[in-house]
């Protein structure tokens, strides 16, 4: 990574790396720089020190949603899910400040929303969104995208997602994150302008192509590995769990058959019809209880399921420095191969044999003048390569301690969450097995 | 009317006992001996069953010394209350200790019959033998033959249906022990059976085959009597009540088969519940391996979820050894309780059919022939016979279908009380891990 030696061409298009200095830097430095301002006009508390700043003042919340029938851009009817998000200011005291406000957005939105975030906070393990089609469900539940259970559970998913971006100390100062939450209209088109959408796909070829970095930072490659086992380990646990919840439902149900069959018998016994009989009603009941019990524990799917997307995001990040790295590999290399030919130059002995020392025993040597001016170009070449490497070096650097430091943020978040998670899950178990468990509630009990 | 030459078979019986200790049987003062007294290998292969220790005392010995509270299966609670109508109790048989012979024609299982009493009947105060299930069977049908207008417990059926059992399973075998004791403690409650002469020898004889052999001719008679009325004759009018009894059996044996069926459902739900749950502790397991600080709260909840399936694991096999049994026997008793109202209905048929044939020739002879009276006391004694055997059979389903409900929700309890258990033991890991951090 800290090799020293001058450069001169990009390879590649390091679109992630705009914010530090990029061609697209300028513009995230004003959309930064404008964000700020409107804060700062609203807020009498600073915004440096305002990792919650946001929240502070603004109340974010996802509060509907609408199936809506439209025209796509073929013309096409299509069927889609809005949704509204409100957002309320907390401090009225100044007049700037925002007053309750409500939009409506659809899912592809807030795609397009996430996807600007990828591009400009290349550092950042940018909150992933909930999930565009349901999976890792139990049976019994729809896969249907406009199930009204899937879309309240993406609601919620969504409202999650806004305030995740919201409390996070960099993303919730963005301009575009902001319009997304005041401006319905051209917030579109404003994205577009600053062509995130086109990083974005040069993006995505440059991560899908195959590269190989010679110096890979260790940390990385760690992290890389604990996104990657991180993601299969909750991808097989949701996939047991579902299959845990499709037999955990068979059991209730069949208890369910006891209801009827009992009730039956307890029309020809004499002594003991009423408790076969309130034994059955206990049966049914113990039956449809478990609807809740599932539906409950699909929040806490949903919880393990954010931690899978989070860990694509931290993928991402990895991913991106590995490419910064290799960015950073090839300039110096090229700038050792500049230097040598140089020196070559210079001293006029040929190391290695070559087409040139061919072509110079042929025809003769250049005259001095020529190699001067050669010599000259490849200096400022160098010079110029040098100067290329040097910043590249501090970018990178740069990146490493931001993205580390969000990567810090990132796992303790991680840990608390889900932490919490459990607890919750834990203490699901718990209700269940004392409103399910109790004597009162045991059917047969009453049979006695 | 048989009563000769197996009288002197039990009285010669004990002695023979006494004086060829069981190979096993070692110095101890049991005494286990049967037809089958040969110190074969197969005696070796004989397997200990885990819970020969739960068995011994609470049928070896008078109801009352093993204490409630130290009770937790559900037999042996249904042993303790058997004293239902305060009948002081002076005969108890217990089943146990099943062995298995192998012999060049068959391989069977016998089971040792310990019986203790006081009555004069007993010459001995205890006696210890072995029968293999035909034993059973043949005690069944002699009581049948011998006492028609009584309800015979059921046995357990011959061959499982369901699925292919292997017959000689350590689980078949105790299930079968079990069902077999019920059979013989059932009897043994029976005012009536419990003194037959046939299950007298059957508890005591040391050869029941010689036994067999010389009751053939003679005993037959009794069921042959009854056998050959007429079987397409039809009742002018069956009694109501009786009747209701019938109706009453078909619905009891139709419910009943559909709880069996439904309890089966539910263990092969819960099995398969199991298996994913087995999967899905672990799971976390793999998890913690790759957390720092959240390695210890998820390998807290992967063991949490493991004794959830442990306590799973127990209900599964409670509800297999305590339910179901109890489930078939009572579909099996209302099979017997049909035939025995068949075999009423048959007497009734008889004198019916007598009385008409009276009724032709009334005006020759106006008082009634005594081979009538005799068939209308024969029928009315029959009617009463059964009246207090359903009574008695009402009174006893009664009260094993409240134990066995009541067991079974205990044993539902038991399972969310563990699981409950199990996942609040981890919420303070979770908690305190919070706090320090």
């Amino acid at each position: 990574m800290e090799q020293a030696s001058p450069d001169l061409e990009r390879q590649f298009q390091p679109a992630p790396q705009e914010p530090l200095g990029g061609p697209g830097a300028v513009l995230e430095a004003a959309v930064g720089e404008e964000t700020e301002g409107t804060r700062e006009d609203s807020s009498v508390v600073d915004a440096m020190t305002g990792n919650n700043f946001w929240l502070k003042k603004i109340e974010i919340s996802v509060s509907e949603a609408e199936k809506r029938t439209g025209r796509n851009a073929m013309n096409m009817q299509e069927t889609y899910t809005a949704y509204l998000i409100e957002t309320r200011s907390v401090e009225h005291a100044d007049g700037q400040s925002v007053l309750t406000d409500s939009l409506w957005r659809r899912y592809s939105e807030f795609e397009l929303l996430r996807n600007y975030l990828l591009v400009y906070y290349p550092h950042v393990v940018v909150p992933p969104l909930p999930e565009k089609r349901a999976e890792f469900v139990w049976h019994k539940l729809s896969a249907d995208n406009m199930d009204p259970d899937f879309v309240e559970r993406r609601r919620i998913g969504l409202e999650n997602f806004l305030l995740r971006v919201a409390s996070h100390p960099v993303l919730c100062r963005d301009k575009i994150f902001y319009l997304f939450l005041t401006q319905e209209g051209d917030w579109k088109e404003t994205v577009n302008e600053t062509g995130c959408q086109l990083k974005a796909d040069s993006r995505l070829k440059a991560l899908n192509a195959t590269f190989r970095v010679k110096n890979p930072d260790k940390r990385f490659t760690e992290l890389k590995h604990y996104s990657d086992e991180l993601q299969s380990v909750i991808s097989h646990l949701l996939r047991v769990r579902a299959r845990v919840a499709d037999r955990l439902y068979g059991v209730y149900k069949v208890h369910g058959n006891y209801g009827r069959v009992f009730s039956e018998w307890s029309a020809i016994e004499k002594e003991m019809g009423d408790g076969l009989q309130s034994a059955g009603h206990h049966m049914d009941v113990y039956a449809s209880s478990i609807d809740d019990i599932l539906e409950d524990e699909e929040h806490y799917a949903d919880q393990l399921k954010e931690y899978l997307f989070y860990a694509e995001a931290l993928r991402a990040v990895c991913r991106k420095h590995e490419l910064m790295q290799y960015d950073l590999e090839t300039a110096a290399q090229d700038l050792a191969s500049k230097k040598q030919q140089c020196e070559e130059l210079a001293t006029g002995t040929i190391r290695t044999f070559s087409l040139k020392g061919m072509t110079t025993k042929l025809f003769g040597q250049e005259t001095p003048e020529q190699r001067e001016a050669r010599i000259k170009v490849l200096e400022e070449q160098i010079n110029e390569g040098e100067q290329q490497l040097k910043s590249k070096n501090l970018e990178g650097r740069e990146f490493v301690k931001n993205a580390w430091a969000d990567i810090e943020r990132f796992k303790e978040q991680k840990n608390r969450d889900l932490k919490e998670a459990l607890i919750s899950y834990a203490i699901m178990q718990i209700s269940m097995c004392k409103k399910v468990g109790s004597p009162e509630c045991m059917p047969a009990r009453e049979a006695a | 009317m048989a009563g000769g030459p197996p009288k002197a078979l039990t009285s010669t019986g004990p002695h023979s006992l006494r004086d060829m200790p069981h190979p096993l049987a070692g110095s101890s003062s049991e005494e286990a001996m049967g037809g089958d007294s040969t110190p074969s290998p197969d005696l070796l292969m004989a397997r200990s069953f885990g819970d020969k220790d739960l068995i011994l005392p609470n049928g070896g010995s008078p109801a009352g010394t093993s204490s409630p509270a130290s009770s937790s299966s559900l037999l042996n609670r249904l042993q303790l209350d058997d004293d239902i109508d305060g009948e002081t109790r002076d005969l108890f048989v217990t089943v146990d200790d099943p062995k298995k012979h192998v012999c060049t024609m068959e391989t069977y299982i016998t089971y040792r019959i310990t019986t203790k009493s006081t009555r004069v009947e007993f010459d001995l105060p205890e006696y210890s033998v072995r029968r293999r299930y035909q034993d059973f069977d043949w005690l069944r049908s002699k009581l049948e033959e011998s006492q028609p207008t009584h309800l015979i417990p059921p046995l357990p059926e011959k061959f499982v249906v369901k699925g292919v059992v292997d017959r000689f399973s350590e689980e078949f075998v105790e299930t079968r022990r079990k069902a077999l004791d019920k059979f013989l403690k059932r009897i043994t409650d029976h005012p009536v059976l419990s003194f037959n002469e046939h299950f007298n020898v059957f508890l005591t004889a040391k050869d029941l085959n010689a036994y067999k052999k010389q009751g053939i001719t003679l005993l037959t008679r009794v069921g042959e009597s009854v056998k050959h009325v007429t079987g397409g004759y039809k009742l002018r009018s069956r009694p109501l009540e009786f009747a209701a009894i019938g109706d009453y059996l078909d619905t009891f044996a139709l419910k009943l088969g559909t709880i069996d069926r439904i309890a089966q459902r539910i263990i092969k739900e819960e099995i398969e519940y199991l298996v994913e749950l087995r999967e899905y502790g672990p799971v976390y397991s793999t998890w913690s391996a790759l957390e720092g600080e959240l390695a210890e709260p998820l390998e807290g909840v992967s063991a949490c979820i493991g004794n959830c399936s442990t306590a799973l694991e127990e209900l599964t096999d409670d509800i297999t050894e305590d339910f179901l049994p109890v489930l078939r026997e009572y579909i099996l008793y209302s099979d017997s309780m049909k035939s025995v109202l068949k075999k009423r209905d048959q007497v009734q048929a008889e004198y019916e059919t007598k009385l008409e044939a009276v009724a032709l020739r009334k005006e020759e002879r106006p008082k009634v022939p005594a081979d009538v009276e005799k068939c209308q006391d024969r029928m009315e004694c029959f009617n009463a016979d059964l009246k207090a055997d359903m009574e008695r059979w009402q009174s006893s389903k009664r009260h094993d279908f409240r134990q066995l409900l009541v067991g079974l929700a205990d044993k539902n309890i038991q399972y969310y009380e563990k699981c409950l258990m199990a996942w609040e033991s981890i919420i303070p890991l979770l908690q305190e891990k919070q706090e320090t951090k």
